[in-house]
C-alpha cells in the first residue's frame, strides 16, 4: 500500500541541541496512530517539520499520491495539501463566535480577494452544522469561543480541523485537561475521523491511548524507538526504561 | 440567516447618520450660509479633524483589527498631503509667472515660464532646477494618481520586504518607524526635491479660483471630507465585518492558528497595509489644502505615534472608537495649545498647558491603557448594557 506521508532520515538540530534525529516515520491513507514518548522526544518537533513551521537539516518529507516533497512549502500551502494540525494548547479564535471559527476553518478558497468577496451560503452553513454536530457543538454555535468551557475549546479546535477536510491530522494532546466523559467523547470523534483519514494522535496519556486502540510509535530522542501495538510496545525492555520506567517513578 | 450588511452593522447607520447631521448643522452655521456662527478658521479646524478621523480609521483596521502596530501610516498621510500640494503649489505659481510675464512687450518662451516657475518654487533652497519628481506636476489628474500610487506602493514594497522575513510584533513598529524617520530625514535635505523644511505652502489656494472666498473654499473641503470620511467608514465596516474581518482578527489573535487553517498570512497583511495606506493618502491629500502648509515635521515618527494614542484612546478594534479617538483628542490638543485653557497658578508654579499638554496627554493615555483598554468606544458597551 503507498503511504500518504513519508519521513525519512529527517533530523534537526537546535543550538547543537539534536531535536530530531534520523527519524523516519510513515502512515498510511486511513489509519489512527498515537504518538508516545518521554518530554524532549522530539513529537511537537515532528509537527513542526511536517507542517511546514520547521526546516530541518537533512532527510525528506514526501506526501501524497504525487509524491510532492512538502520541505520548502509555506505552512498554508501545506494546509492546502491536506495537513491540518491541532496545537497542544486549544487554540481556537477566542473573540469570535463558534460558527465564525469554524466557517474560516471550512475547506473554501484561501486568496486575499476571494475571501473579501466571500458571500454566505446554505450550502457552507450546512457544513458547519454537520461539523458541529460531530463535536457535540450544534447548541454552541453563537456563542463566543472564548466562554467555552477547556473542553468544548479542544473540541471546537479538532472541528475546525474537520472542517478543513484534511487527509492527515496532526493532534497534539488533545486530552488535556479533559474529564473522563469529555475523553471518551474525543476518542470516539478521532475514531470516526480516522476511517477516512489518516489522524496522528501525539499523547502523555497511557489509559487515553489504550482507549484509541491503534497502532503506536515511541519515539525517543528525535527517533522511532519502537513501534506496534500499544502492548506490544510497552513489553519492550528499553521503551519500559526510558519512558514507562520514569513516568512510574 | 443571510443578513444584509447594515443589519449587521448598526454603527454604520449611526456613524453616517450624525456624521451627515453635523455637516448640515455646519454649512449652515458657516459664513458661506451668512449665519457665520463658525468663522471660517474653526471650519478648517473641522474639515481638518474629519481627515484626522479618517486617518485614524486606517490606523485601527491595521493595528485594532489586524494588530499590525504601523508607526508609519501618517507618513502615508503625509505622502497624500505632498503629492496633491506639488499640483496646488506648481498651478497657482504658473498663473501667477504667466500673469507677471503678460505685462512684458515680448512674450516668454516656454522655457522662460518654467524658469520663472522653478525659481519661484525652489528659490527658497537656492535653485530653480525643476527635480524629477515634478514631472507630472501640471496635471492635476496625474497628481491625484500619485495620492494613491504612492503610498499604496510603498506600503505594498516595504510591507512585503517586512511580512515575508516574519517580522511581528514590536520589531515591526520599529521597522516602520524607521520608515517614517527615513523618509523626514529625506525630505528635511534641501535638495530632495520638496523644497526641505520650508516644505509646500499656500495650499489653500486652489489655483484658478483665487476670486473664490476663503469661507467658500473651506466648506468645500470640510463637506469633501466628511464625505471621504463616511465612504472610508462604511469601506473599512464592509472589509472588517465579513469574513475577510474575521480572517485578518484571527491574524490580530493567533497568526499560527492562521498560517495553519491554510491562509497565506503574509497576504492578508499586506492587503490590509496597502489599502489601509492608500486610504490614509486620500486623507491627507484631504488634510493639507486646509492645513495650507506641509513640511516634514508634520511626517516625523511623533505623528504616527499620536495617531496610535489617539486610536487606544477612542478604542482599538471598533470604527468610530477609532474616529472619536482622533477627533477627541486632536480638538482637546488644539483647545489646550492654542492657549484655549487657563493656565493653573499653584503660587510657586504656574502650570501653562501648551508645556503640560502633553504631559496630561501621556497620563491619560497610560490611564487608558490600563483601566479602560477599551478608550471612549467603551462606554458605548455600558450604553448598550444599561438598555437591555
Amino acid at each position: 500500500m503507498s503511504m500518504l506521508l513519508e519521513v525519512s532520515g529527517v533530523s534537526v538540530t537546535f543550538d547543537g541541541f539534536r531535536a530530531i534525529n534520523n527519524l523516519s516515520i510513515n502512515f498510511a491513507p486511513a489509519e489512527l496512530r498515537a504518538i508516545i514518548g518521554p518530554n524532549g522526544a522530539g513529537k511537537t518537533t515532528f509537527m513542526d517539520i511536517v507542517t511546514g513551521k520547521t526546516k530541518p537539516d537533512e532527510g525528506t518529507v514526501i506526501w501524497g499520491d504525487r509524491n510532492i516533497s512538502l520541505l520548502g512549502m509555506s505552512e498554508s500551502q501545506i494546509a492546502m495539501e491536506g495537513i491540518g494540525r491541532k496545537f497542544q494548547k486549544p487554540t481556537v479564535f477566542e473573540a469570535q463566535t463558534v460558527r465564525q471559527n469554524l466557517a474560516m476553518a471550512l475547506k473554501n478558497p484561501r486568496g486575499p480577494f476571494v475571501v473579501l468577496m466571500h458571500k454566505k451560503t446554505k450550502l457552507n452553513a450546512a457544513r458547519i452544522e454537520a461539523v458541529a454536530e460531530q463535536i457535540g457543538l450544534s447548541d454552541s454555535l453563537t456563542r463566543v469561543a472564548g466562554e467555552l468551557s477547556h473542553g468544548q475549546k479542544q473540541w471546537l479546535e479538532i472541528g475546525m480541523l474537520l472542517a478543513q477536510e484534511p487527509r492527515l491530522m496532526l493532534v497534539d494532546e488533545p486530552a488535556a485537561g479533559m474529564t473522563p466523559e469529555e475523553r471518551e467523547k474525543t476518542t470516539d470523534i478521532l475514531k470516526e475521523a480516522a476511517k477516512t483519514r489518516a489522524v496522528v494522535v501525539v499523547e502523555h496519556d497511557m489509559e487515553f491511548v489504550r482507549r484509541l486502540d491503534c497502532k503506536v510509535t515511541v519515539l525517543h530522542e528525535g527517533s522511532v524507538l519502537a513501534e506496534g501495538s500499544l502492548d506490544h510496545v510497552t513489553s519492550n525492555q528499553t521503551v519500559i526504561d526510558v519512558y514507562l520506567g520514569r513516568a512510574h517513578a | 440567516m443571510q443578513r444584509s450588511f447594515l443589519a449587521q452593522n448598526p454603527s454604520v447607520i449611526w456613524f453616517i447618520a450624525i456624521l451627515a447631521l453635523f455637516t448640515v448643522v455646519v454649512t449652515i452655521l458657516s459664513e458661506v450660509s451668512g449665519v457665520g456662527v463658525i468663522s471660517t478658521s474653526f471650519i478648517k479646524t473641522l474639515g481638518k479633524t474629519l481627515c484626522l478621523c479618517l486617518v485614524a480609521i486606517t490606523m485601527d483596521v491595521v493595528w485594532g483589527y489586524c494588530g499590525i502596530l504601523s508607526l508609519g501610516h501618517f507618513a502615508f498621510f503625509g505622502i497624500g498631503g505632498y503629492a496633491i500640494g506639488m499640483w496646488l503649489m506648481y498651478a497657482r505659481t504658473e498663473l501667477i509667472v504667466i500673469e507677471s510675464l503678460a505685462a512684458q512687450a515680448i512674450p516668454s518662451t516656454a522655457a522662460e515660464i518654467s524658469d520663472a516657475i522653478g525659481n519661484q518654487i525652489f528659490g527658497v533652497v537656492g535653485s530653480s532646477e525643476f527635480p524629477l519628481i515634478w514631472t507630472f506636476a501640471d496635471s492635476l489628474f496625474l497628481q491625484l494618481l500619485m495620492v494613491i500610487l504612492v503610498p499604496g506602493l510603498l506600503a505594498l514594497a516595504f510591507g512585503w520586504l517586512a511580512f515575508r522575513s516574519r517580522v511581528t510584533g514590536v520589531y515591526l513598529s520599529i521597522l516602520t518607524q524607521a520608515m517614517t524617520l527615513a523618509l523626514a530625514l529625506y525630505l528635511f535635505q534641501n535638495d530632495s526635491g520638496l523644497r526641505g523644511n520650508n516644505g509646500l505652502s499656500g495650499l489653500q489656494n486652489i489655483p484658478g479660483y483665487r476670486d473664490v472666498p476663503q469661507a467658500t473654499v473651506s466648506i468645500i473641503f470640510f463637506i469633501a471630507s466628511a464625505i471621504a470620511l463616511g465612504a472610508g467608514y462604511v469601506f473599512f465596516a464592509w472589509i472588517v465585518s465579513g469574513k475577510m474581518g474575521n480572517v485578518i482578527k484571527g491574524i490580530r489573535d493567533n497568526e499560527a492558528r492562521v498560517w495553519f487553517l491554510g491562509y497565506h498570512v503574509e497576504r492578508y497583511k499586506l492587503f490590509v497595509f496597502t489599502v489601509t495606506a492608500v486610504v490614509a493618502g486620500i486623507a491627507g491629500a484631504l488634510y493639507y489644502p486646509q492645513a495650507g502648509i506641509i513640511n516634514p515635521g508634520e511626517i516625523a515618527p511623533i505623528a504616527s505615534i499620536y495617531l496610535a494614542v489617539w486610536v487606544a484612546i477612542g478604542g482599538r478594534g471598533r470604527l468610530y472608537g477609532a474616529a472619536i479617538g482622533a477627533a477627541f483628542v486632536s480638538l482637546v490638543s488644539s483647545w489646550f495649545t492654542g492657549g484655549g485653557a487657563p493656565n493653573i497658578n499653584l503660587g510657586f508654579y504656574t502650570i501653562q498647558w501648551t508645556d503640560w499638554w502633553l504631559v496630561l496627554l501621556g497620563f491619560s493615555f497610560v490611564a487608558v491603557t490600563l483601566f479602560f483598554p477599551k478608550g471612549i468606544g467603551g462606554l458605548f458597551d455600558l450604553l448598550m448594557r444599561k438598555q437591555s
